[in-house]
């Protein structure tokens, strides 16, 4: 590999021609041989300094004292196997876990999305603070508007949206996005097969042409070569594929419903089925991308889009009314798909580098106990010439290599168990390049290792350097060896692992106490025995197609299902509802907040709130869903089978709405409608009780729930409780819905409970990983203060011995021991509590229901930690009881 | 101290011997023992140059190529290494003696009255 670039041999035979030529010189001079030489020599001065100096000037040398130091390493390691395979397994732990956390944050947090020039991507959303509304989605003028507004380069309004495909052996619900013509050529991909949509396309309603994903393309068409061209039916609709896109490209969405589009449809958002002339107030545009001009900053862009939004405020008075201050919102679309799981990575990165950070002061400390044992060795090293800085290299090496050794067990043991870590990611989770070990989480490995290596070598490596040679040659002879300052940096790292530990602790003991509290939290409904199946009847484009185009066709459909699903093996109750209905359903976040979920009111006046358009949550139910959940009923009636489109529109509200909207007043027969000018009237019938259902967090969300009879919901919720077999379930209720309309889809069959559990899944993710590294942390933080005090116990044989000697009973030793072990359990709690008041702080927005000071989990910690210590002084106190002072003395 | 003593001979000043060296390779090729007796003779004895401090230097003035090496014979017809300058070295040599006469010239204008008194 590398060679000097020149022998000594060849530097040692010039310096012999040197000498050989000055005897010469100096005979010539007339001094006879031996005088000459001698004379010769004298002037040259010490060969061998001159061949030293030689060999150190030589470029690689740095190499070979490498090398050295290599060799040794190995040989220390291999002597002492129960030392190495104990320092190497915390770091293997230690590291692999960092790794693993790693490359989910990697894959998430700093991948860039997976298109062209991402960092010009935005999310468009729009907002009414003043009506309390988040989310409301875009007109199609609006959208006009920003296309036009010169900001950016492409806008396309993104609409998530199922539709039914049928043809295939059974229909199959198809996730589908309608978006602009220009929305591929904005992302800056292409399709694998054929070619995406015209961007300029301006057609009315919805263009014949779509592109489906690889997935649809495999699963449905059987990797058909010849897909192109061919037609497929959808909603009753004839649609061309004309595109197939590339495995792997997902849509940037925040739920795995929303990345995995199966099929995309283009319109430019007028025409039949649309408006012709859609109007300005009408937002039926959930969200948008766009990609910035070149050059734009989001922050630039934001402020041009805000003067954008103040010259339409003005120029649409009528559209935009003052109270609801609408404001349009740019958000970089990296921060939309990742920005809800950004702090629990950041937390878990965290916590895993504090466990790295704990493992390697429990290293550091092993070796500080080693160091103290080859004193003896560096002093003689020190006494024969090796320099101190040649000493700190070599120790340095030493635990350089030695978390080298560990960074590549913990590799091994992650490659080993990749497969059941991924498992453990909640679904929900972006991710934008696979997680994977590639090359950066390698070198993210490497470089981790090396810093944790010089870390904590270098304490121990410091120390040797301060090696006094007399004291430690001496004291060497004596057997005994720790100086007074080694021991106190001992105890410093015992203390910074307590006080490391401490904070994990609580940081898990909170995150804890927040999941257990949502667990036992009062539902106010109850998922036991309850599944819901999805359906969805078509929509299609054209009127004269559609069989369910208003409540009253709708509703003997609705009936049949109920009474067929009633007939079912086990099922006891039925009832069916809108997506909106499903209690705590996250999967579809973005068709909840626009198409059905949030509903713009307006009250029947009576003074307090008149007029103001205010959001609220709505889902439309058939009568016997509140006692098929277990919602009671607190004031006036259900809903009933006679509700239907032949009678006055009725809603129920929950406690929440009646409390918000009408304080200390009686709801029933009030009044409310859509803030619509063709809407009527809606009048209030019934008072339930709260029910979680919208986010375990939150106990009161004003609600109406109004009837399914009266309303037209295409995406259907079939809710059965009883004794039923989950299994077969999807199955016998596809078979009964068939029965009444063949081309239906059945999908997305759930217990309520998994869907419960669903909705913590990222908690409990979180909960779990930083659980896990703090019992790491506390045990290795055990182990840590075991070693030091055990190694106090074993250095102080001798005064131990004298004192029971002299009469020192059982309680004193116990106490001396103990006294050292709590002394440093106490002072790290105290400094790990002050940290863990800072962070938990920074942790606020991750718990629930405990304030982030909550004296509980810090005492419970404290004491937890301050118990295991004294265990881990239990068992060197012991050995301290049993001391003969015999032995002790004659030790000397 | 004393300077009147013949025997006592300068010690040389850190890093001057570089510059001694390839001045004295100016006038052709030279093996180590030559380089020495060069010094020696040139500066009137008055330099004392430890033969044994000189290969290391050659060393380094060959790794930095400012001279170049090879065996050879020598006039009494032995083995010998004989360096020369290269160009690099004779670029070098000029920048080291202008900042040489810089520095002397320096040191004697602020040592001159101080001389002049003594």
């Amino acid at each position: 590999m590398f060679r000097r670039k020149r022998k000594l041999d060849d530097f040692s035979s010039e310096i012999e021609a040197h000498i050989q030529l000055e005897i010469e010189r100096l005979r010539e001079q007339g001094l006879t041989e031996e005088q000459a030489r001698a004379t010769a020599h004298r002037s040259f001065g010490n060969v061998m300094h001159a061949e030293e100096r030689f060999y150190e000037s030589s470029r690689w040398l740095w190499w070979d004292h490498f090398w050295q130091d290599v060799r040794y390493a190995l040989r220390m390691l291999r002597k002492s196997p129960g030392f190495t395979a104990i320092a190497v397994m915390t770091i293997a732990l230690g590291i692999g876990a960092t790794t693993a956390i790693f490359s989910v944050v990697n894959a998430t947090l700093l991948h860039a999305l997976p298109y062209p020039h991402a960092e010009q991507l935005v999310s468009i959303a729009a907002d009414f603070p003043g009506a309390g509304a988040r989310d409301v989605g875009m007109s199609q003028p609006e959208w006009q508007d920003l296309q036009r507004s010169g900001i950016f380069e492409y806008v396309s309004p993104t609409w998530f949206d199922e539709n039914n495909l049928t043809g295939s052996s059974h229909p199959a619900r198809v996730r589908i996005l309608i978006v602009a013509p220009n929305y591929f050529a904005l992302l800056g991909v292409k399709p694998q097969l054929g070619h995406a949509f015209h961007p300029e396309d301006h057609s009315p309603g919805l263009l014949e042409e779509v592109v489906i994903s690889d997935g649809l393309w495999k699963r449905a068409f059987g990797s058909d070569p010849h897909i192109l061209d061919k037609s497929v039916r959808m909603d009753t609709d004839l649609y061309r594929i004309v595109g197939v896109m590339p495995p792997g490209f997902d849509a940037p969405g925040r739920t795995a419903e929303e990345r995995n589009i199966e099929v995309w449809a283009a319109t430019s958002f007028y025409g039949t089925p649309l408006p012709d002339n859609p109007p300005r107030n009408r937002r039926f545009l959930p969200t948008a991308v766009a990609r910035l001009k070149p050059g734009l900053s989001t922050t630039q862009a934001q402020s041009r889009v805000d003067a954008l939004v103040a010259w339409l405020q003005k120029q649409f008075a009528d559209d935009y009314p003052l109270q609801s201050a609408w404001s349009v919102r740019l958000v970089p679309l990296q921060e939309r798909v990742v920005g809800n799981v950004r702090q629990s990575l950041i937390l878990l990165l965290g916590a895993v580098a504090l466990v790295l950070l704990i493992g390697c002061v429990n290293v550091a400390n092993l070796l500080l106990a080693r160091a103290s044992a080859r004193g003896r060795e560096m002093a003689l090293r020190q006494a024969l010439g090796a320099g101190r800085r040649r000493l700190i290299t070599q120790l340095l090496t030493e635990s350089v290599f030695l978390s080298l050794l560990g960074g590549i067990v913990g590799l091994v043991i992650l490659l080993c168990t990749k497969q059941y870590l991924l498992r453990l990611l909640p679904e929900s989770f972006p991710r934008l390049a696979n997680t994977s070990i590639s090359w950066s989480v390698l070198l993210f490995a490497l470089v981790s290792s090396l810093v944790t290596g010089a870390i904590f070598g270098l304490a121990p490596a410091l120390h040797a350097g301060r090696v006094d040679l007399t004291y430690a040659l001496k004291e060497g002879a004596r057997g005994s060896t720790g100086s007074g300052e080694q021991a106190r940096t001992r105890r410093m790292l015992v203390i910074t692992e307590f006080a490391l530990s401490v904070v994990l602790m609580i940081a898990a003991g909170l995150l804890l106490r927040s999941f257990w509290d949502l667990l036992n939290v009062r539902l106010g409904f109850c998922p036991q025995n309850v599944m819901a199946v999805r359906t969805r009847l078509p929509a299609p484009n054209f009127p004269e197609n559609d069989l369910y185009s208003n409540a009253a066709q709708e509703t003997p459909f609705l009936r049949e299902v109920l009474r067929r699903a009633r007939t079912l093996p086990g099922v006891q109750e039925v009832a069916i509802g809108d997506t909106a209905s499903v209690p705590l359903d996250q999967s579809l976040r973005e068709l909840k907040v626009i198409s059905e979920g949030q509903f713009f009111l307006t009250f029947e006046s009576s003074g307090n709130q008149a007029d103001q358009p205010t959001a609220v949550e709505r889902s439309s139910v058939t009568p016997s869903y509140f006692h098929l959940l277990g919602i009671p009923l607190l004031r006036g009636r259900f809903l009933g089978e006679s509700d239907d489109d032949k009678a006055p529109q009725v809603a129920i509200i929950n406690e929440a709405f009646a409390r918000t909207y009408w304080p200390n007043q009686d709801p029933l027969g009030r009044r409310f409608k859509r803030n619509r000018t063709d809407s009527p009237w809606i009048t209030v019938i019934g008072v339930i009780a709260n029910a979680r259902t919208e986010s375990l967090a939150q106990a009161e969300v004003p609600q109406i729930y109004l009837s399914l009879y009266q309303s037209e919901s295409r995406r259907l919720v079939i809710f059965l409780r009883g004794h039923m077999d989950a299994a077969a379930i999807p199955e016998e209720v596809r078979e009964q819905v068939q029965a009444v309309d063949p081309t239906l889809p059945i999908s997305g069959s759930q217990t309520l409970n998994e869907t419960v559990s669903a909705s913590l899944a990222e908690r409990r993710f979180s909960m779990k990983m930083v659980g896990l590294f703090a019992v790491t942390a506390l045990f290795l933080a055990g182990l840590g203060i075991y070693g030091v005090i055990s190694y106090m116990v074993s250095e102080r044989t001798h005064e131990i011995g004298i004192r029971i000697a002299l009469g020192a009973d059982k309680k004193n030793i116990l106490q001396m021991v103990f006294r050292q072990g709590l002394g440093l359990a106490i002072t790290g709690a105290v400094a790990g509590l002050a940290g863990a008041l800072i962070v938990s702080r920074l942790m606020a927005g991750l718990l629930y229901g405990v304030r982030p000071t909550d004296p509980l989990t810090f005492s419970s910690v404290a004491f937890l930690l301050i118990g295991v210590a004294l265990l881990a002084c239990y068992i060197p106190a012991r050995r301290a009881l049993r001391v003969d002072p015999v032995i002790a003395l004659r030790h000397e | 101290m004393s300077t009147q003593d013949p025997t006592e001979r300068l010690e040389l000043l850190q890093g001057t011997l570089d510059l001694l060296i390839l001045r004295t390779l100016i006038f052709g090729a030279q093996h180590g023992q030559g380089i020495a007796r060069a010094i020696q003779q040139t500066s009137q004895e008055e330099l004392l140059v430890e033969h044994g401090a000189l290969y290391p230097a050659l060393q380094r003035l060959e790794e930095r190529g400012w001279i170049s090496a090879k065996w050879g014979v020598s006039s009494n017809n032995r083995k010998a290494r004989f360096y020369a300058l290269t160009a690099a070295g004779r670029k070098q040599l000029v920048k080291e003696t202008n900042k040489w006469k810089r520095l002397t010239g320096a040191i004697a204008r602020i040592l001159g009255p101080e001389s002049a008194k003594g």
